[in-house]
């Protein structure tokens, strides 16, 4: 699959007009195919060679009611001859594919943006469905858009009426025959997407051909139809990314696979416990699927069993690591808390999600950070990370791993559900490069207690099965200098220190914070964490361009901070700390540093766009 | 596993952690301590591949008190940690210690799924039918209308059935033994040793402090012999201290297990029922049997192992995608997907 891209100039038809980016969103009803339509579209244009990010964007209900509001599943592409990294502000392409898809998506289309709309789904009963209560196709309501109206449903039946497939079956159909318009519109290629319905379909080979029929039919119907004036087929240039090998990654994948490569590299098993939940149940797919790299999945009976089996794995020398998301690790804490206790390696993945309880469990949030940093009873400190895009995910992972067995401590890896289920081009490492971390097991019985530290103050790990190791741990308080229960006031006193001392150290050994853009002092620096990364680097390269004095500053480590965060802080007049919370990191930065930090919080279950962020860059500068 | 060279007989010493018990006097864990300290060394297993892994409550301390590995984890989880330490090295031999707040009430979940999976090891579940380190409190094994601290007019909580859950979730291995019974309890703990998968032994286990004399109507050494059915594979069973009385299923249909007198209305031996240890039935209606109209059932209730374990079911698919897949390779997996390059 290493060949190089087809050239769209390759493509046929009248003259492409070049454009620098594109914003597309497909959208439609649960059933419709929608993100599938979004992935293949990815696929073809990662290979064409442009650079992009992803936003699907789906309801929690797998099959809501049909043509309702809340049933509407939508996928978004940005994709660009130069560098991106977020899924675009606003469409510049809607397709709709039934009137409830318009009404949710409408809002976000760009003037004089393009929308096309598949009028077959526009009847009086979908209408209804979807609140309308006049036509919009009719009612004029849609003139500040460039509208193309096509009865995909119609055209699409029409295209597989010869093959022995049902009326069922051909009208879902419809949208590859979307994918296919949509293909002819930027100059792609259908190969791609032809053999992987072959291979998908392959014990319905009539499927694959219905779907093949009514791909080739949209394509062709941009080729032949008369089309709206304004609208053009489009070119758009490959990216110039750095010279390499790519592949297009999920957050979801990039986690797992890194938390297979981490394991790999400190030479231990992975055991991995989970319960499914959305949205961190593919990395449990993934990883289930890796036997032969040495890992061990187990779908537990529930939250707690699944990051117990973990502590288990890593107390009889595994790496245990369990993954969830939100009211999962809620319920994981207590068991946390004896992984800090008894200073066993653990890694925890939170896939961050709408909250409070069940909350927005399709939507993504950065609002447990500080239940990550804080929340368990007792002084039980830990260290916390965050990945900043999906493909950060794998690096983020690897060091994750990295600290838990160096330290021998649980580590806690925040992503969100907009790192998990979105993607963007990997510029692929040799894994070969990177340098290992083998753990050592204590062996040696002489002088020996489980709780005896090394200069980092980690503990020895001692597994059993070890001759002459034999010893006790668990979550009772333990004597400093022997490792047996102790109740004593001045021994709890040093172990609580210990615990938080040990944590506090791993900032001599992790990177110092570096200023992803501009300089290093000045007028505003905005601070973020996590999946904001691409929207705030983006506002903040747009506002420097026009001549503003603004820094951007993003954290990966997050317990402990960077030690010299602070400092680097302190150095700008003014701290701008945007959220998907209601105010989390900016709290952590105020205690931490009495820095004048201010929150930009949103917590509308979507990321950030651009606009938002750079809007109030422009006001702090102004005001 | 192959053993190298012979090892010294180890001792009941040998298995003894330098730690206090803290237990308090009179306790039926020290008699419970004091049998499995003896029996490790007749099992032969080496003392470094022995884990203790307990919960919370009065029966999880435990583990501090065997010189072999332990893990003292939270309340109701031993199960679930035990899992992953089996998981992690199935060579290791995992004894669990619970008992019945930790594995039928905080644990019960965790309890159904280790016995429905069929991980192997010894689950020893501590009743003493009421809460201990909390002072008192019913348990879910209490009886009904109990007065403690929490249910001064008595508790309206039916009483759960240890063996009977454990069956109906899918056990393969369920006895009962007593605390102080000295030649009676490691019997069982040796079969529940021997048994592949999870082995539940249910050990009625008396508080001297908070609810003493639970089992007296049983246990009491002028009414064991009336009041125990001590079941033996093969063995008709039979019970009284001139081991004169016996069960059998009530004639008339259904399955109802009846007390019958030998030599009286013409009972002969051959009308008693032989226990089978194979047979879930029976072993669900021996598990229901109580005073005064029966004896309790003591023994192995229940021994049907399964084709395999949970580990070993696990670790059979890890062989079997090696030996398919070949050894994995990390470079090769992340280019596994579509791939380009950009020169």
């Amino acid at each position: 699959m290493n060949a190089s891209a087809p050239s769209p100039s390759a493509a046929p038809g009248p003259e492409r007009k070049a454009l620098d980016q594109v914003v597309i969103r497909f959208a439609g009803d649960s059933g419709d195919g929608m993100q599938i339509t979004g992935s293949q579209f990815t696929q073809t244009t990662a290979l064409a060679g442009n650079d992009l990010a992803t936003f699907p964007d789906f309801p929690a209900e797998i099959r809501a009611p049909a043509g309702t509001t809340f049933g509407v599943s939508a996928f978004q592409i940005h994709f660009a001859n130069h560098d991106i990294l977020t899924p675009g502000d606003a469409p510049d392409v809607l397709v709709a594919m039934n009137p409830a898809a318009l009404k949710v998506n409408l809002p976000d289309l760009k003037d004089h943006g393009l929308l096309i709309v598949n009028t077959g789904a526009f009847t009086d009963n979908n209408l209804r469905k979807a609140g309308y209560t006049s036509n919009p196709l009719t009612d004029q309501s849609l003139e500040p858009y460039r509208l193309m109206e096509i009865d995909v449903s119609k055209l699409t039946l029409d295209a597989v009426q010869h093959l022995p497939v049902s009326q069922k079956e051909s009208l879902r159909c419809k949208n590859f025959w979307t994918l296919g318009l949509m293909y002819w519109l930027y100059g792609r290629d259908t190969a791609g997407t032809i053999a992987w319905l072959r291979k998908k379909f392959s014990k319905r080979p009539d499927l694959a051909d219905a779907n093949i029929a009514a791909m080739n039919a949209g394509h062709a119907y941009g080729e032949t139809a008369e089309l709206p004036s304004e609208v053009s087929p489009f070119t758009i240039d490959r990216a110039t990314l750095a010279p390499g090998e790519y592949t297009n990654i999920t957050g979801s994948l990039a986690t797992a696979w890194g938390l297979a490569t981490g394991a790999n590299l400190a030479g231990l098993e992975l055991v991995f416990g989970s319960y499914p939940i959305t949205p961190a149940s593919p990395m449990l797919h993934t990883l289930a699927n890796l036997k032969q790299y040495g890992v061990v999945t187990y779908q537990a009976e529930d939250e707690i069993a699944a990051v117990c089996a973990a502590i288990g794995a890593s107390y009889a020398g595994a790496l245990g690591v369990t993954a969830s998301s939100g009211p999962g690790i809620a319920l994981k804490m207590e068991a946390i808390g004896l992984a800090i206790s008894t200073e066993l390696p653990l890694v925890i993945v939170n896939v961050q999600r709408g909250g409070p309880s069940t909350g927005l469990p399709t939507k993504t949030e950065q609002s447990d950070l500080l239940q990550a940093v804080w929340g368990r009873n007792g002084d039980a400190p830990l260290v916390v990370l965050a990945a900043s895009t999906p493909s950060d995910c794998f690096e983020m992972a690897i060091e994750a791993v990295r600290l838990a067995t160096r330290y021998m401590t649980p580590v806690f890896l925040l992503t969100d559900g907009y790192l998990a289920n979105g993607a963007e081009p990997w510029r692929l490492p040799d894994i070969d490069a990177i340098a290992p971390f083998p753990v050592t097991f204590r062996t040696e019985p002489e002088g020996f207690h489980p709780f005896l530290r090394n200069e980092e103050l980690a503990r020895n790990w001692a597994v059993p099965g070890t001759v002459g190791l034999e010893h006790r741990i668990g979550g009772l308080e333990k004597d400093y200098a022997s490792g047996n229960v102790s109740y004593d006031d001045v021994n709890h006193q040093k172990m609580t220190w210990v615990r938080d001392e040990r944590i506090r150290r791993i900032a001599d050994h992790v990177p110092e914070q570096s200023v992803a853009l501009g300089e290093d002092s000045g007028e505003l620096v905005v601070v973020g964490w996590g999946s904001t990364f691409g929207a705030i680097h983006q506002a903040v390269k747009n506002a420097r361009r026009s001549g503003l004095p603004v820094s951007q500053v993003h954290v990966r480590y997050l317990n402990p901070l960077p030690r010299n965060l602070g400092e680097l802080l302190g150095r700008f007049k003014r701290v701008l700390v945007p959220e998907m919370n209601n105010g989390q990191l900016v709290k952590m930065l105020r205690a931490e540093y009495l820095v004048p930090a201010e929150g930009l919080n949103k917590v509308s279950g979507k990321p950030f766009k651009i606009s938002e962020i750079e809007q109030a860059i422009r006001q702090r500068l102004e005001s | 596993m192959s053993v190298a060279e012979p090892t010294p007989k180890l001792t009941r010493k040998d298995f003894t952690s330098d730690q206090e018990v803290r237990w308090c006097p009179g306790c039926g864990d020290y008699a419970i301590l004091a049998a499995v300290q003896r029996l490790m060394p007749d099992l032969g297993v080496p003392k470094e591949d022995v884990v203790f892994v307990s919960g919370i409550g009065c029966a999880a301390r435990f583990p501090y008190y065997m010189n072999t590995y332990g893990f003292h984890t939270i309340h109701g989880r031993a199960p679930a940690v035990a899992t992953g330490i089996k998981l992690a090295n199935p060579k290791l031999d995992i004894w669990l210690v619970s008992g019945d707040g930790d594995a039928l009430s905080i644990g019960g979940n965790h309890l159904i799924h280790l016995l429905r999976r069929n991980v192997d090891l010894q689950m020893l579940l501590f009743n003493n039918q009421i809460y201990g380190l909390t002072k008192g409190q019913y348990s879910p094994t209490s009886v009904l209308g109990q007065r403690t601290p929490s249910s001064p007019m008595g508790s309206v909580d039916p009483a759960a059935s240890a063996a009977e859950l454990a069956l109906g979730a899918g056990a393969h291995f369920v006895a009962r033994s007593v605390d102080t019974d000295l030649k009676h309890l490691p019997t069982v703990l040796t079969r529940a040793h021997q048994h592949r998968g999870t082995s539940l032994v249910e050990i009625f286990q008396n508080c001297v402090v908070f609810n003493d004399n639970a089992f007296g109507h049983f246990t009491a050494r002028d009414v064991a012999s009336e009041r125990q059915l001590l079941l033996e594979h093969g063995k008709p069973l039979l019970f009284g201290a001139a081991r004169d009385k016996g069960l059998r299923v009530r004639p008339g249909g259904g399955f109802q297990l009846e007390v019958v007198q030998l030599g009286e209305d013409g009972i002969g031996i051959d009308d008693v029922m032989v226990h089978d240890e194979t047979d879930r039935v029976l072993a669900g209606a021996l598990a229901q049997l109580q005073p005064p109209a029966f004896p309790v059932a003591l023994g192995v209730l229940y021994c049907n192992p399964a084709v395999t374990t949970y580990e070993r079911a696990v670790r059979d698919q890890v062989r079997q995608a090696r030996a398919e897949r070949g050894a994995g390779n990390l470079n090769a997996l992340i280019r596994s997907g579509h791939t380009w390059k950009v020169e």
